[in-house]
C-alpha cells in the first residue's frame, strides 16, 4: 500500500527512450519497495523491456500441482479447478459407479477461469468408484474418478 | 466529486482504475479476495478491503459483501470495472442505496442493457438493424427458434457478456449439448442461466463504438475491430477498424451515438456491432455499460483517459468533450497475454510468473498486474496483461508489435504470446480488415 505511484508508465517509456538513445545498455533501480530493470534486447532485435519486481507481491500458492496419479486406473484432472460431476445444479450425474464409458465419454467438468472444460474419461471401461463430491475444488493431476 | 473510491475488481483493470484515479487526488480502497490480498493492484491502492474467500461465487459476485466492504471503508464512490458485478442492476441500486455513488450507467440502463433481449428491443425503437433471433426461456423454445433461425445458430447469454455462456451450433444434434454447457456457463459467471437463439454470420467482422453521454448530450471516441477472436474471447482489438470505408464507419459510429442519444445515456459505453465483411452492412449486438477491456486502443489514439471521464460523469459533472475536441491521430493495436497454453488447445494455465519481461519503449503501453513472482490464481479470468501498440500508422503499429512481441518473456508458465507473433506475422493481419473466421486459418 503506498501514498502514491513510484513510477508512472510515461516514466517508464521516458526512461525507455533515453536508454535507447543512450550508450548504456541497461538501467537497474532498486529501492526498498521495488527493483525495476529497464534493458535493451540481445541481439539484433533492439526492443526494449521492462521488468518489475516487488517486496512481497506474491500470491498465495494456487492449487499446486499435487502429482499424485499412482493410480493407473484414475482418470485424473487435466487442470486446477471446480469439479463438477454434473451439467447443471440438479441435473442428474454425466457418470455413476457402475456406468461403462468410451474414450469420448464426458464424466464431469471442471471449472476453471470461469470457464467449463468437459473431462472425457480418455479410455474405455466401467466406473468402479467416484472419488470427488460435486463442487469441491481440485488440483491438476488429482485424481476424479477410477475405472475397474 | 469523489473522495474515496471503492474498486469492486482485480487484476489489471483494479490497477488501471488506481492509477487514474491517484492521478485525480481520489483515494483508492481495493476490494480484494483472499487469493489477492498481496496482489499488485493491493499494494498500489491507498488500503485494502477484504470482500471474500477466494471463488467469486463467495466474495467477488456477492452484492451484500462487496457493498459492506465499500461502507466500512467509508467510500463514496465504488469502480465496478468490467465483468463481476459491473453490470448488475441490483449491485448498482445497492451501492446507491448505500449513499454512495456507482461509476456506471443508470440503474434502468443496466437493466435495459444488461438483459441483451431488452436491450435488442430498445436497438430496434432507436431505429438500429438487428440480427434475426430471439428469446427461449425453454429448452422446447430453444428447439422452436432454432428451426427459425437455422444453422449454423448462436446460443447466447442473456446477462452475458465476454463470450461467456456462448455457443456456436452447426446442427440440430449439438444443441442439447451446447444448450446444457452454455446455461452452466452463463449460471457460473453470470448468476443467470437463461439464454436466446441468434443468427451465425460467417463473414462477420467485430466492430464496436466507445461512447461518452452525460445524460444528456453523446459522443463516439471512434470505432474498434475486435473480429480475431477465440471461442468469442477477444484476443487482438485494434483503433480504427481498418480496411473499412469512411462511410461505413461514420454510418457506425453515428448509429451507436443515436442509441446512446435514445437511451439518455450515463458514463462510459461500448455499442457492439456485426459487420458484413463484404459490403459492410451492420447489425447491433449489444451494449456493453462498462468499461471494456479493449479500452486502451481507443485511449491511444484520441489522448482520452476514459476511466477519468467516467469518474467525472459520475461525479455529475457533464460532458467536457465535444464530437470536435476528439481527433483520433495513427493507429492502435492490443494483444490480451492470457495464462493459456496455445500448445493444449488453450486450456487455462494458472500458476506462478517467475520472470514477466514486458515490452517498453516508444508507442508501447503495457497495462498488467503481473510483475516477477506474481500469481495467476485459478478462481479467475486468465488475462495477465495487455499489450498496446501505437503508431502513426497501422503499419507502424503492425511492425511496433512485432517487435513488442518479441521481446515480451514470461517464464513460469504458458501464455498466449506464441500465438500472438504467429497472428502478428499472418499476411491476412498485417493486410488488415480480417473476419471473425481468421484464427480458423491461422498457420500453425
Amino acid at each position: 500500500m503506498s501514498d502514491d505511484l513510484p513510477l508512472t508508465a510515461e516514466d517508464v517509456a521516458e526512461i525507455a527512450a533515453i536508454l535507447e538513445h543512450s550508450g548504456f545498455r541497461e538501467l537497474d533501480l532498486s529501492t526498498r519497495r521495488f527493483r525495476l530493470r529497464v534493458a535493451k534486447g540481445d541481439g539484433a532485435q533492439d526492443g526494449l523491456t521492462q521488468e518489475w519486481q516487488w517486496a512481497g507481491a506474491s500470491g498465495e500458492i494456487a492449487a499446486d500441482v499435487a502429482g499424485v496419479q499412482a493410480d493407473p486406473a484414475a482418470i485424473c484432472s487435466p487442470l486446477p479447478g471446480t469439479f463438477y460431476r454434473s451439467p447443471q445444479p440438479g441435473a442428474p450425474p454425466f457418470v455413476n459407479a457402475g456406468d461403462t464409458v468410451g474414450e469420448e465419454t464426458v464424466i464431469g467438468i471442471i471449472e476453471t477461469m470461469k470457464l467449463m472444460n468437459p473431462v472425457h474419461a480418455g479410455r474405455s471401461g466401467t466406473i468402479a468408484e467416484i472419488f470427488i463430491t460435486d463442487g469441491t475444488l481440485v488440483t491438476k493431476g488429482q485424481a476424479l474418478v477410477r475405472l475397474a | 466529486m469523489i473522495r474515496r473510491l471503492f474498486i469492486a475488481n482485480r487484476g489489471e483493470i483494479a490497477l488501471r482504475i488506481v492509477r487514474t484515479a491517484q492521478r485525480m487526488g481520489i483515494e483508492t480502497v481495493l476490494g480484494a479476495s483472499q487469493a489477492d490480498m498481496n496482489s499488485l493492484p493491493a499494494m498500489m491502492a491507498d488500503e485494502v478491503a477484504l470482500v471474500g474467500p477466494a471463488p467469486s461465487s463467495q466474495g467477488y459476485l456477492v452484492i451484500e459483501r462487496v457493498v459492506a466492504a465499500a461502507i466500512a471503508a467509508r467510500c463514496d464512490a465504488v469502480h465496478p470495472g468490467y465483468g463481476f458485478l459491473s453490470e448488475n442492476a441490483a449491485f448498482a441500486r445497492a451501492v446507491i442505496a448505500a449513499g454512495m455513488r456507482f461509476v456506471g450507467p443508470e440503474i434502468v440502463t443496466l437493466e435495459g442493457m444488461g438483459d441483451k433481449l431488452a436491450a435488442r428491443a430498445l436497438a430496434v425503437e432507436a431505429g438500429l438493424p438487428v440480427l434475426q433471433g430471439g428469446e427461449a426461456a425453454t429448452r422446447a423454445d430453444v428447439h422452436a427458434r432454432a428451426a427459425q433461425t437455422g444453422y449454423p445458430l448462436l446460443l447466447k447469454a442473456v446477462a452475458g457478456g465476454g463470450g461467456k455462456g456462448m455457443r456456436r451450433v452447426d446442427h440440430a444434434g449439438e444443441l442439447d449439448t451446447a444448450l446444457d454447457m452454455a446455461q452452466a456457463e452463463a449460471q457460473a459467471a453470470f448468476g443467470n442461466a437463461a439464454v436466446y437463439v441468434e443468427r451465425f454470420v460467417a463473414r462477420g467482422r467485430h466492430v464496436e463504438v466507445q461512447i461518452l453521454g452525460d445524460g444528456v448530450s453523446a459522443i463516439h471516441l471512434g470505432t474498434r475491430d475486435c473480429s480475431i477472436q477465440r471461442r468469442f474471447q477477444k484476443l487482438v482489438e485494434e483503433a480504427p477498424a481498418p480496411a473499412m470505408p469512411e462511410s461505413a464507419r461514420a454510418a457506425i459510429e453515428d448509429a451507436a451515438v443515436q442509441l446512446a442519444r435514445h437511451i439518455a445515456y450515463r458514463g462510459a459505453g461500448t455499442a457492439e456491432f456485426l459487420v458484413d465483411a463484404d459490403d459492410f452492412s451492420f447489425f447491433f449486438l449489444e451494449l456493453n455499460a462498462r468499461i471494456q477491456v479493449e479500452h486502451p486502443v481507443t485511449e491511444a489514439i484520441t489522448g482520452v483517459d476514459i476511466v477519468e471521464q467516467q469518474l467525472l460523469i459520475a461525479s455529475g459533472k457533464t460532458l467536457g468533450l465535444t464530437q470536435a475536441m476528439v481527433r483520433p491521430v495513427g493507429h492502435a493495436i492490443e494483444v490480451r497475454i492470457n495464462a493459456e497454453d496455445p500448445e493444449l488447445d488453450f486450456r487455462p494455465s494458472p500458476g506462478r510468473v517467475v520472470r514477466a519481461a514486458w515490452p517498453a519503449g516508444a508507442g508501447v503501453r503495457v497495462d498488467t498486474h503481473i510483475t516477477n513472482g506474481g500469481e495467476v490464481p485459478p478462481y479467475y479470468d486468465s488475462l495477465m496483461g495487455k499489450l498496446i501498440v501505437h503508431g502513426k500508422s497501422r503499419a507502424e503499429a503492425v511492425e511496433r508489435l512485432g517487435k513488442a512481441l518479441d521481446t515480451l518473456v514470461i517464464e513460469g508458465l504458458p501464455t498466449t504470446t506464441p500465438l500472438h507473433r504467429r497472428i502478428a506475422a499472418d499476411p491476412r493481419f498485417i493486410a488488415g480488415g480480417v473476419d471473425t473466421g481468421f484464427l480458423a486459418g491461422l498457420a500453425k
